[in-house]
């Protein structure tokens, strides 16, 4: 059997930075192969070679054993190469239909297509209605809209980016199941991930990548994940280290927090209390669009509550803007990195000013001390080892995994008494997670008070004391994170109903 | 195929050539029509781009109209790219011009005919208040009422043009003027006038407010906190909200910043340039200034620059009508090609071109 793709050789330099070089590889009709590396080593750049987004420098490709060289994504597609990235490029205020037909080269009649999704979608286990705006889908959902965007195209290789940091454990089952019909009907899946048990429970190859290089390719399911670990950092893990210790005062109180949805389809906030106490890790888990991104506006101050919702050492906070709070020493990290937590366009350094001008006295009477913001930047560039030319550099430019170490660093530098993080380690390789959720715990140890919002089940049993699950704007009451079975959670997420139908 | 491909940063050898490339193809464009016209290219450009500022003849007449012309609209402008960096678009700083000299001249009117050193410091406070206050109705309405204040700013100009017409040929106009309409001449009046304030340049306290103006924005969006939120606000509104930019809060500012300058400009003009209140009083400074804004990339010192170029074709342009005849349609045409190539060629700093070859796929 001829493979499918077959890569030999492929170099490709940046100023500065070699990205790619020499790799080869090849991957088999029906195979789902891995491609395994951390932030840097050369993934992105080597998709975006086969998908036509980047020329190599040296190399060569062959596509059914004919010559392969895209010169843009449109042609990639045109030879029956689609890819999903990890970023959407989803407009909010258009309809998943029109969406789709937007990324179409003759898109079909709305009810047509409409149609045509509807049957795709449930060919494949992924229910979506063509007519919702994409506005008012979750992160799940709109990786749905980008794969049937995809499968419309009838693809012979399907490149998927991290396609699980946003799911649910529910919603990686039913992706995976997606994949593997669609691998059992002969499509390729090239499959880009940090998450090792993942990759072990899916694919059938994989390679891995360390600096640009081919360091080795494996059969997943027959070598273990510390293994495939190894090889990808080149130098073994270590397990985020914590000591069992007893909490101290309550630091953070929420008392019957109710807030009304912002958006038409946003989720409303009802009757929400928890404590979190000094030294304490509590994990918020659920699936994404129950609440998360309102819990954490309302935590920030970028919502206004009930003042005496919400109390920090016994203190009303509820109706105290971002920065008020941020005085107060409650901080937070939102979930979207680009456009929320930070403005793309922006420097590093300006950046930092954006939430730290207030705790790190960026600013004196008025004027913004850019000395002083560009020093504040480069320490949290040294200390979280965001991988980055210098502190001049505009936030989109970082890969994703580094811009959240810097805007997980920014707020762990400001030394929080609270802090809230939604999705801290959201498409970070695992060594930069690792980092992260060492920095979240060494936090608590120092005395604050930890709050983790995320869809990470894995993430929350490993680093909380105590943890809880939003399901539909309602928090569950917490519970000893230590002494809960998978079946526990999965009754307090309390979203397995919806699960079972779209199982079905 | 010719493609663009986006520069990482910039190109700075552009960002300066760019205009002054634009200005040779203008030229050059410019003399092609003036030739279909039957007129002499190379005079007419040289009586638009050289004789207002250096002929005998004419510059001394026409250069200190530089000033006076680039004067308001660089104030405006510089007011109005504050707005338009954080996403506020202020389109009716015509009507807050008018607004602020109606106020300013009603001002100095009231204490007709006292000659008091502290009248003219008070009309500009009043124009500066009449500005804001127009420009109050879009802002408050966009934060509480959720308008949008492009078409309430744009439809109050009507407003506000409606209300010059009344003062003008009722309740500011002259008693002693036989029943024309229009006010008493302020400029003529000392307490009241807005002097040249150094003979022959055509520099009046508008043209030194436009200066500080420039300097001032340019500390402002370069070092102060302001500044930073005001760029957040435009680029990423939802961080900014995140880094405790009160949105509200920012329109008003804006909007009042915007509406003061146009007011003060208005107030210059009314006591200065054109010396009365008169139902024709405005002229479009305040819609070409957002011409200025846009054309000086809303950086304080490209809006100077921009302010100083579009004045010297306005004179240059009447004065060519004048001397060789050219119709008012091709002097427009002739403005309009300035701007489509300064525009065009602003492609060049932030793209490279590139000639390839097309790939079969």
């Amino acid at each position: 059997m001829t493979a499918l793709l077959e890569i030999s050789g492929l170099s490709k330099a940046y100023p500065g930075v070699v990205a790619n070089d020499d790799v080869s590889f090849s991957i088999q009709p029906g195979e789902v192969h891995a491609l395994l590396g951390e932030n840097g080593a050369g993934k992105s750049t080597l998709v975006k070679m086969i998908y036509g987004l980047v020329k190599p420098d040296h190399g060569t490709m062959r596509l059914k054993g004919a010559p392969y060289a895209p010169a843009e994504p449109r042609a990639a597609r045109a030879a029956g190469v689609a890819m999903v990235f990890q970023h959407f490029s989803l407009f909010e205020a258009l309809s998943v239909a029109e969406n789709i037909a937007l990324g179409m080269e003759d898109p079909p009649k709305p009810r047509d297509l409409a149609a045509r999704i509807r049957d795709v979608s449930h060919a494949y286990g992924l229910p979506l209605d063509p007519f919702r705006l994409v506005g008012d889908l979750s992160a799940g959902e709109r990786q749905r809209v980008e794969i049937i965007r995809c499968l419309l195209q009838d693809p012979k290789l399907l490149i998927m980016d991290e396609p699980t940091s946003v799911l649910t454990p529910q919603e990686v089952e039913i992706l995976f199941q997606t994949l593997r019909k669609l691998a059992a009907e002969g499509t390729a899946i090239l499959y880009i991930s940090h998450k090792l048990e993942e990759i072990r429970t899916l694919c059938d190859a994989a390679t891995i990548l360390r600096l640009g290089r081919k360091v080795g390719e494996c059969t997943p399911r027959a070598v273990s994940a510390a293994h495939m670990a190894e090889m990808m950092v080149g130098k073994s893990l270590a397990q985020p280290a914590r000591d069992t210790h007893t909490p101290g005062a309550v630091l953070l109180a929420v008392k019957g927090l109710s807030l009304p949805a912002t958006t038409p389809f946003g989720t409303s906030l009802q009757d929400i209390s928890f404590l979190v106490h000094a030294g304490e890790v509590l994990g918020i888990g659920g699936v994404a669009g129950n609440g998360q991104d309102e819990l954490l506006a309302a935590l920030s101050g970028e919502i206004n509550a009930v003042p005496e919702t919400i109390t920090l050492n016994g203190l009303p906070i509820g109706a105290l803007g971002p920065n008020a709070r941020r005085e107060k020493g409650v901080l937070c990290a939102p979930e979207e990195r680009l456009g929320h937590a930070a403005a793309p366009e922006m420097t590093l350094t300006e950046n930092a000013v954006l939430t730290a001008r207030i705790r790190r006295g960026l600013d004196q009477s008025g004027f913004v001390d850019w000395a002083r913001a560009r020093r504040f930047a480069q320490e949290i560039i040294t200390r979280f080892d965001v991988r980055t030319p210098g502190t001049e550099v505009a936030a989109r430019a970082l890969s994703g995994g580094n811009l959240q170490k810097f805007v997980i660093g920014r707020e762990i530098l400001q030394d929080p008494t609270v802090l809230v993080v939604n999705q801290p380690t959201w498409g970070v390789d695992a060594s930069a997670a690792a980092a992260i959720r060492q920095a979240l715990l060494d936090l608590a140890q120092g005395g604050a008070a930890v709050i983790v919002i995320s869809q990470d089940l894995d993430e929350l049993l490993e680093i909380s004391d105590r943890f809880c699950a939003l399901n539909e704007g309602r928090l569950s009451p917490a519970r000893d994170a230590r002494a809960l079975s998978m079946e526990e959670i999965g009754l307090m997420l309390g979203g397995a109903h919806d699960m079972a139908e779209v199982v079905a | 195929m010719i493609a663009l491909e986006k520069r990482p940063q910039p190109a700075r050898g552009w960002v300066i050539g760019a205009p002054l490339l634009a200005v040779v193809l203008t030229m050059i464009a410019g003399g092609i029509m003036f030739a279909a016209l039957g007129k002499d290219p190379v005079g007419a450009i040289r009586i638009i781009f050289w004789d207002p500022l250096f002929s005998e003849q004419f510059s001394g007449y026409s250069r200190p109209q530089l000033l006076v012309k680039a004067g308001p609209l660089i104030l405006i402008a510089i007011g109005l790219s504050l707005g338009f960096r954080a996403g506020i678009w202020n389109i009716g700083a015509e009507g807050q011009y008018i607004v602020g000299a109606i106020c300013g001249a009603a001002f100095g009117l009231a204490f007709w005919p006292s000659t008091h050193p502290l009248i003219f410091p008070g009309m500009v406070l009043a124009g500066l208040l009449g500005g804001v206050l127009w420009a109050m109705i879009p802002a408050l309405l966009r934060v509480y009422a959720r308008t949008n204040e492009i078409l309430v700013s744009l439809l109050l100009v009507y407003v506000a043009e409606a209300m010059l017409a009344s003062a003008a040929t009722g309740w500011l106009r002259n008693p002693d003027g036989a029943g024309f309409p229009g006010s008493r001449n302020l400029a003529r009046h000392a307490g009241t006038d807005n002097p040249e304030l150094i003979a022959g340049t055509g520099m009046h306290w508008g043209v030194l407010a436009a200066f500080v103006a420039v300097i001032a924005a340019y500390v402002i969006m370069t070092r102060h906190v302001l500044g930073y939120q005001i760029r957040l606000a435009g680029q990423a509104p939802r961080a900014a909200r995140f880094g405790g930019v009160n949105a509200g809060r920012l329109v008003i500012l804006c909007m009042g910043v915007s509406g003061a300058l146009a007011g003060m400009a208005g107030l210059f003009e009314v006591s200065g340039p054109a010396g009365r209140i008169s139902i024709d009083f405005n002229v479009g400074y305040g819609f070409t200034a957002i011409i200025v804004a846009f054309l000086g990339r809303l950086n304080p010192i490209g809006i100077l620059l921009a302010g100083l170029l579009l004045a010297l074709t306005f004179i240059g342009g009447e004065l060519a009508q004048l001397m060789l005849g050219i119709p008012a349609p091709a002097i427009q045409a002739f403005q309009g090609m300035l701007l489509f190539f300064l525009l065009a060629l602003d492609v060049l700093a932030n793209y490279r071109v590139k000639l390839k070859r097309r790939v079969a796929a």
